[in-house]
């Protein structure tokens, strides 16, 4: 009973985490406070939110290894699911506020747009995860589902590319999101996890 | 087009009233409004008077980008490379006193004090301005064809490109201060292009002269061109016989050309050039082909490979 309730509050804590800066982004879009460019600033606050979400639901399968705190795997599937909702936000708002739903300047931008394929990749995955991401896939998938899942690492790489890309020149943000995407992989690394494990064992 | 006198130094209420009258005239002379304002206050800030432009469209029916927008909506890294920073960075930037020392490959070198420059005859120019990052908006600049100044040194008969530099002021431009590129900001023209009647030095916007944001005092406009090209706060011009190496150049050649000439047919090597967001506009448009300035410059790059020379 104790340990659902707590569970409870963290699963609620994940949802109010998540679904806080949507509705920041979005009273700021209405209210028209994200400066000149309103439709480019939520694009790239999306994204931004995207990235991030993605990140943290790399966190705590690493969280569970490392400290033994299987707790927190309760919130994953969330996280997952908020980086996947960014995501398709930020594709929305690129379809249909920045194009207006204009097919023909859509293809014509894509036609040699190599970024936004890049981030079209990632999106493509992040749906795939999102999708079978419910009890029912998992238990049809068995095995896979792991390996599946561990696409996110791919789709992440993918992100940050993008998001690298999205300006004109290498700026530091999307390298520390580089960074820590490298870090959380590596700390997943059978060695690395290993190791971890005898360092809690001796204590 | 009105010669200004400088004896007709008006203040900015009297010289607004009087725009409107000549207001549909489609030429602004503001040299006087300019005159007065250059000594006070190095840079205005928007909401101290009332930005007023001679006309309020494109020659394409395109409407002006509101003032605010222009205002405060800044791509200069110098400052910061926040666009909406750089108001606040800029606030204190001193424009005064100001020189522009043109040479180089001349005749007669000289170093123009900004009065002087603000003495030749000032006109508004409504102009598209495209980002290189497939933004753009229409702005109503004040100023004069640079054919003007260079006529005036003389260009010797070897000089085939012009060469412009920004003014180097770490302890006013923090974001000189951080390394990653080759300070001061340069940008180059060939001769031919800074001959244009549409290439400009801008000394003011929306009918008050220029602000610290958007590159005061002094600015080069060329609207055929990316915006990295109109780079700002000049204070040299040089005449010279090899193609200058800009700023964008330096920090990536395969990027950033250049002739850096608007071209929804070629691609920045990361994104498309087909289509651009008008800052304040839902929907996209097409990119036109020079920026819509086709008809104007197509001729100076006459059986040039574009992809190549990009």
């Amino acid at each position: 009973m104790e340990g659902s309730r707590k569970t409870l509050w963290l699963r609620v804590g994940t949802h109010l985490f998540g679904l806080a800066p949507l509705v920041a982004l979005a009273c700021a879009y209405a209210g028209d406070r994200l400066g000149p460019d309103r439709i480019g600033e939520a694009t790239r606050w999306s994204g931004r939110l995207a990235v991030v979400f993605l990140l943290l639901s790399l966190t705590p399968t690493i969280v569970a290894k490392i400290f033994g705190l299987s707790t927190v795997l309760k919130a994953r599937r969330a996280l997952g699911l908020y980086a996947f909702a960014y995501a398709a936000i930020h594709f929305l708002i690129f379809v249909g506020l920045d194009y207006g739903f204009d097919l023909d300047l859509i293809l014509l931008a894509i036609r040699d747009d190599r970024f936004i394929l890049v981030g079209l990749g990632a999106l493509i995955i992040l749906t795939a995860l999102a999708v079978t991401s419910t009890k029912g896939w998992m238990k049809r998938l068995g095995k896979n589902w792991k390996r599946l899942h561990r696409a996110v690492y791919v789709a992440g790489a993918l992100a940050v590319w993008h998001y690298a890309w999205s300006f004109k020149e290498l700026r530091p943000t999307p390298v520390v999101c580089g960074a820590l995407l490298g870090l959380l992989l590596a700390l997943r690394l059978p060695p690395v996890v290993r190791w971890t494990g005898r360092l809690r064992a001796r204590d | 087009m009105a010669k200004i006198d400088l004896s007709e130094i008006t203040a900015e209420h009297l010289y607004v009233n009087r725009r409107r009258f000549i207001k549909g005239l489609g030429v602004l002379a503001a040299g006087f409004a300019l005159g007065a304002c250059a000594t006070s206050s190095p840079s205005p800030t928007p909401g101290d008077e009332a930005p007023v432009a001679g006309q309020n469209a494109d020659e394409l029916g395109d409407a002006l980008t509101p003032f605010e927008t222009v205002a405060t909506y800044n791509n200069y890294y110098e400052f910061s490379m926040g666009k909406t920073q750089v108001v606040a960075l800029a606030r204190d930037f001193a424009t005064s006193p100001w020189q522009v020392e043109v040479g180089g490959l001349v005749q007669n070198p000289r170093t123009f004090e900004l009065d002087d420059l603000l003495k030749l005859e000032q006109e508004e120019r409504v102009y598209r301005l495209r980002c290189v990052e497939a933004w753009s908006m229409v702005v109503p600049w004040i100023g004069f064809p640079l054919s003007r100044v260079l006529g005036m040194v003389e260009p010797k008969p070897e000089a085939k490109y012009v060469r412009f530099e920004t003014v180097y002021a770490p302890d006013q431009m923090p974001g000189q201060r951080s390394g990653g590129y080759e300070w001061p900001y340069v940008e180059g023209l060939r001769l031919d292009e800074a001959m244009h009647d549409l290439t400009i030095l801008a000394t003011g916007i929306y009918g008050k002269p220029l602000l610290a944001q958007n590159g005061a005092p002094v600015r080069l406009v060329v609207p055929w061109k990316y915006g990295f090209k109109y780079i700002k706060s000049i204070v040299r011009i040089d005449l010279v016989e090899e193609m200058p190496t800009s700023l964008w150049m330096a920090a990536a050649s395969h990027e950033y050309g250049f002739y850096a000439n608007v071209n929804p047919n070629v691609p920045h090597p990361r994104w498309s050039q087909a289509t651009e967001r008008r800052i304040g506009e839902r929907g996209r448009r097409k990119t036109l082909m020079f920026n819509g300035y086709e008809e104007e410059v197509a001729h100076l790059y006459e059986g040039m490979d574009l992809t190549v020379f990009f």
